[in-house]
């Protein structure tokens, strides 16, 4: 286990330093035009619910959308052919190639065909295949595969492209400038376009009602590649089905958006083929409007998995995906790492745990399933909505069980409320079992910090558990928040207005119970009666490694715990984001209806409710305000919370430090790359850093240097403090009533 | 507020394609301007302009389709709030016209502008329904960032010139 740790951890490292900066410049590219083209578009929100709907509504009746697009295609002439799996695909293919003695076959990009490696198989039948996608084409000819949906060479630089085709093309002239390279490979592409026999695409989508084929590109090929060739074969996953021709017109808003960051791409084809343009024979010397032969063509519709994937009930939406490759380019661990980390065989990023579970089976996606850290910024960014944590955390479990190999028998199996299986990685164990440790730890302290922080522990626990020995350990106060509660003379408000739980989650409980008394001190300065009770740990820590049976046995726990008080009118008050983001989020999942319900409307994040009661005229007057000096100073450097963003909470906080006269400063940075456990694990901390470095420039920069540092997460703030000089804080500790040291 | 015609302009420029506003009357002369020799085109399905006269070649064969510096083509609909034009397959090779030249120079009428995608949509579904299937929303030239920056002009026509002809005044 040990050597396997330090072999992932090597292979991080290693493409970090090679694919990284490439990456990483891309993937934020994207990212950043995806905020500004989105922003543009009116009714961004209203696309995304009708984009969603359409899928979530065609996946519900594909078996018929099948038949359908088969009467239509055939209708419009063409072929259709519903393949089982990889192998039944190719060998239609293969056997067309046969049947037209094609000698050469043109691609137009299509990550399907990747999945089911159908230039191998063409290549057995004899045949010269060319991918005429630029970025598909710096691939071919470099023998590696795609590293992210839409921009499969963005881990290349120019010099890279531009050395690789020197070097294989051995050209006149080197190649050196983009323009340079670009014309090149028109020219040597226009060349192999001209004599090929069969044009092979993909597609993005395929209406059923009029058989037409929608094809999302910029360059061109894949229109060259459809009229050029007078046989066309579009191999498709049954996905791809949408009911209407009108459907097409939310997708067509939304998928460059969402993928580049542009409104639009240059090209969007609507085929309905055999298309009607006449093919050219390049060494014919009449008019092409004369030429009189047929077309043909074939749309192969893949299933490989995808009909069981509807069955389950889990993977699913994972059908709804249209490949956009926002959540690649919205994860920090992308942008850090890439494809060639962050995927599988085919599919990269983080919808591609559910693809590769899907379609290659389990152990495809096992390679780089951790490397979700449930931090949730995808969840927004994806076009139709898909959970995708969700789904990763499912597929989580279901290796933690052990699911042998083949996709069946995980998809039988599901999610059924046991033990968690005894054979389970042991560090996966650790800190899904935080909250026994919490209690053990704080027990025992001080006598437990001192002697975790030994040299030999470090080291053990390093060997054992894959704990990093350069990461500070969290260090337990001997008396918990709810003892300090239970132990505390101070007398409750007589009538208060407002009554709300501090929810002692496991660091405010633990080890963190500063910011829990700080909380407690706050709202009753604004005259809410606050009880502190104890209350079972919200079974994030389990969520995360992917145990679902205990997180669900958590949540039912918090829900039987806090029932007595929401009957009686309290208001559950959190102050980790990621616990809020249970109650709210997660425990749809994890509880029945009513019971999710009644904790998930009464919950707030605390600066949330304490934003609430100054709405609602309570007089901050007794807080602390930035001219109090405490030793902060006014000035403040805030990052907020990734499952904070998500549920577009941060505005609270800043909202609140401004009124109590504070001058804040909000990263944009927008994660810090620790996720909990994450960033402890010795395979994941050098990553961890680099992500967090991000963060850590943007505090150190001129402008932010002076400031004070504050954060509302947990692991926020361990990231935060590992990588600046100066201590940041919970920013409840600076608006706690003055005095109350 | 901008007219609807203004909006597709300014769209128009801001996809990096180039425009020219002309009359039925004076649409031939205009076209002369805009066009690099030797052109190719399709013949445009409108009443009002017609490309028959000029100096372009209506039915090429596949070496004239090659040499071709420039395709002159019509467009089926503009759609003001992207700049982009609906280009429609024929048999008469309109999409080989409008793909190989470098320059792509395309002539739309002002009456058939719409809004929106949500607009163009709806009049093409009523179109694909009847049978005429295929057509490209293309929104500026062809482009590429495969290469490490971005260029123009990949498998596709470098620059694309928009040619509006402007509906008569009665």
């Amino acid at each position: 286990m040990s050597s396997e740790r330090s072999r992932k951890a090597e292979r991080i490292r290693q493409i970090m330093a090679t694919e990284g900066d490439s990456v990483e410049r891309n993937a934020r590219g994207f990212n950043e035009g995806r905020y500004e083209s989105v922003a543009r578009l009116e009714d961004y929100d209203a696309y995304k619910d009708r984009a969603r709907a359409i899928k979530a509504d065609a996946i519900e009746r594909l078996p018929e959308l099948i038949e359908r697009v088969r009467e239509t295609v055939e209708e419009n002439g063409g072929t259709v052919y519903v393949a089982e799996d990889a192998a039944d695909a190719n060998r239609y293919v293969r056997e067309l190639a046969r049947e037209r003695a094609a000698e050469t076959v043109v691609k137009s990009k299509s990550m399907t065909t990747e999945e089911i490696d159908l230039n191998e198989a063409l290549a057995a039948e004899g045949c010269d295949v060319w991918e005429t996608d630029l970025g598909e084409f710096v691939l071919q000819v470099a023998d590696e595969a795609p590293s992210h949906l839409v921009a499969p060479a963005i881990h290349q630089s120019r010099a890279e492209i531009a050395a690789l085709f020197n070097e294989y093309f051995d050209p006149d002239t080197e190649l050196e400038t983009a323009e340079e390279l670009t014309a090149f490979a028109r020219e040597y592409l226009g060349e192999r376009i001209e004599d090929a026999d069969i044009g092979v695409t993909g597609a993005n989508f395929v209406t059923a009602d009029t058989g037409t084929m929608a094809l999302v590109t910029s360059e061109g090929n894949a229109r060259k590649t459809v009229a050029v060739p007078d046989t066309h074969v579009a191999v498709a996953g049954v996905e791809k089905i949408i009911p209407t021709f009108e459907d097409l017109q939310p997708f067509v808003e939304l998928i460059a958006r969402s993928g580049t960051g542009q409104d639009i791409t240059s090209y969007v084809s609507l085929f309905s083929p055999p298309v009607s343009t006449p093919p050219v024979d390049f060494d014919d010397d009449g008019p092409i409007a004369d030429d009189s032969a047929d077309r043909e063509f074939h749309l192969v519709l893949l299933d490989n998995g995808r009909m069981d994937m509807r069955e389950d009930d889990q993977l699913r939406e994972t059908l709804y995906c249209i490949r956009c490759g926002a959540c690649s380019n919205s994860c920090a661990n992308f942008q850090s790492v890439g494809g060639h980390a962050f995927g599988g065989e085919t599919y990269s990023g983080g919808i591609a745990t559910g693809w590769e579970a899907g379609v290659h089976g389990q152990e495809s996606a096992d390679e780089f399933n951790d490397l979700c850290t449930g931090c949730s910024r995808c969840v927004n960014q994806c076009p139709v909505k898909i959970d995708i944590p969700w789904i990763n955390t499912v597929v989580r479990d279901r290796r933690n069980r052990g699911a042998e190999d083949g996709r069946l028998d995980f998809l039988v199996e599901g999610l059924t409320p046991d033990e968690e299986p005894a054979g389970m990685d042991l560090q996966k164990r650790f800190f899904g079992n935080f909250a026994t440790l919490s209690k053990l730890g704080s027990a025992t302290a001080p006598v437990s910090n001192w002697v975790a922080d030994t040299l030999p522990s470090r080291l053990a626990m390093e060997r054992v558990l894959g704990i990093d020995r350069r990461r500070d350990l969290p260090e337990f106060d001997r008396e918990t928040f709810v003892e300090w509660f239970r132990n505390r003379d101070v007398p409750r408000p007589v009538d208060a207005d407002y009554h709300a739980v501090v929810y002692p989650d496991l660091y405010t409980n633990y080890i963190r119970t500063d910011r829990g008394k700080a909380t407690v001190r706050t709202l009753e300065a604004l005259g809410v009666a606050v009880d502190v009770p104890d209350v079972a740990s919200s079974g994030r820590a389990p969520l995360s490694q992917g145990m679902i049976a205990t997180a669900e046995d958590h949540a039912r726990e918090v829900s039987a715990d806090l029932e007595p008080y929401l009957e009686a009118g309290y208001d559950v008050v959190a102050v980790e984001p990621s616990d809020l983001a249970m109650f709210r989020g997660e425990y749809e999942r994890l509880l029945d209806e009513r019971r999710y319900r009644a904790l998930a409307e009464r919950s707030y994040e605390v600066f949330e409710y304490i934003y609430g009661l100054l709405e609602n005229g309570v007089d901050p007057a007794p807080l602390g305000h930035a001219s109090d000096g405490d030793g902060a100073g006014s000035a403040l450097a805030y990052h907020s919370h990734c499952q904070q963003r998500t549920l577009e909470l941060e505005a609270y906080t800043t909202n609140v430090l401004e009124r109590l006269g504070y001058d804040v400063l909000e990263s944009d940075v927008e994660c810090c790359g620790m996720a909990g456990s994450f960033g402890y694990k010795r395979e994941y901390y050098d990553l961890s850093v680099d992500v967090g470095e991000r963060l850590g420039e943007q505090f150190e920069a001129p402008d932010t240097a002076d400031r004070t540092v504050v954060a509302s997460g947990t692991s926020c703030l361990e990231q935060l403090d590992g990588l600046l000089a100066r201590q940041p804080r919970h920013p409840i500790s600076l608006v706690e009533p003055d005095g109350s040291e | 507020m901008q007219t609807q015609l203004e909006m597709f302009e300014t769209n128009l420029g801001s996809v990096r394609t180039a425009v020219t506003r002309t009359s039925p009357a004076a649409f031939q002369e205009t076209l002369a301007d805009v066009v690099d020799e030797p052109a190719i085109g399709a013949p445009l399905p409108f009443e009002e302009v017609s490309l028959e006269g000029l100096d372009i070649v209506l039915e090429p064969t596949p070496d004239q389709l090659r040499e071709a510096a420039c395709g002159v083509t019509a467009a089926a609909l503009g759609v003001a709030d992207y700049g982009t034009v609906v280009l429609e397959s024929t048999p008469d090779g309109t999409e080989l016209a409008g793909l190989f030249p470098d320059r792509h120079v395309i002539v739309v009428r002002e009456r058939d502008l719409v809004d929106d995608m949500a607009a163009a949509f709806e009049r093409l579904g009523e179109r694909f329904r009847t049978g005429d299937g295929d057509a490209v929303l293309a929104t500026g030239p062809s482009a590429t960032a495969d290469m490490g920056e971005l260029v123009y002009g990949v498998h596709g026509p470098r620059e694309t010139h928009a040619v509006i002809v402007e509906d008569d005044a009665e």
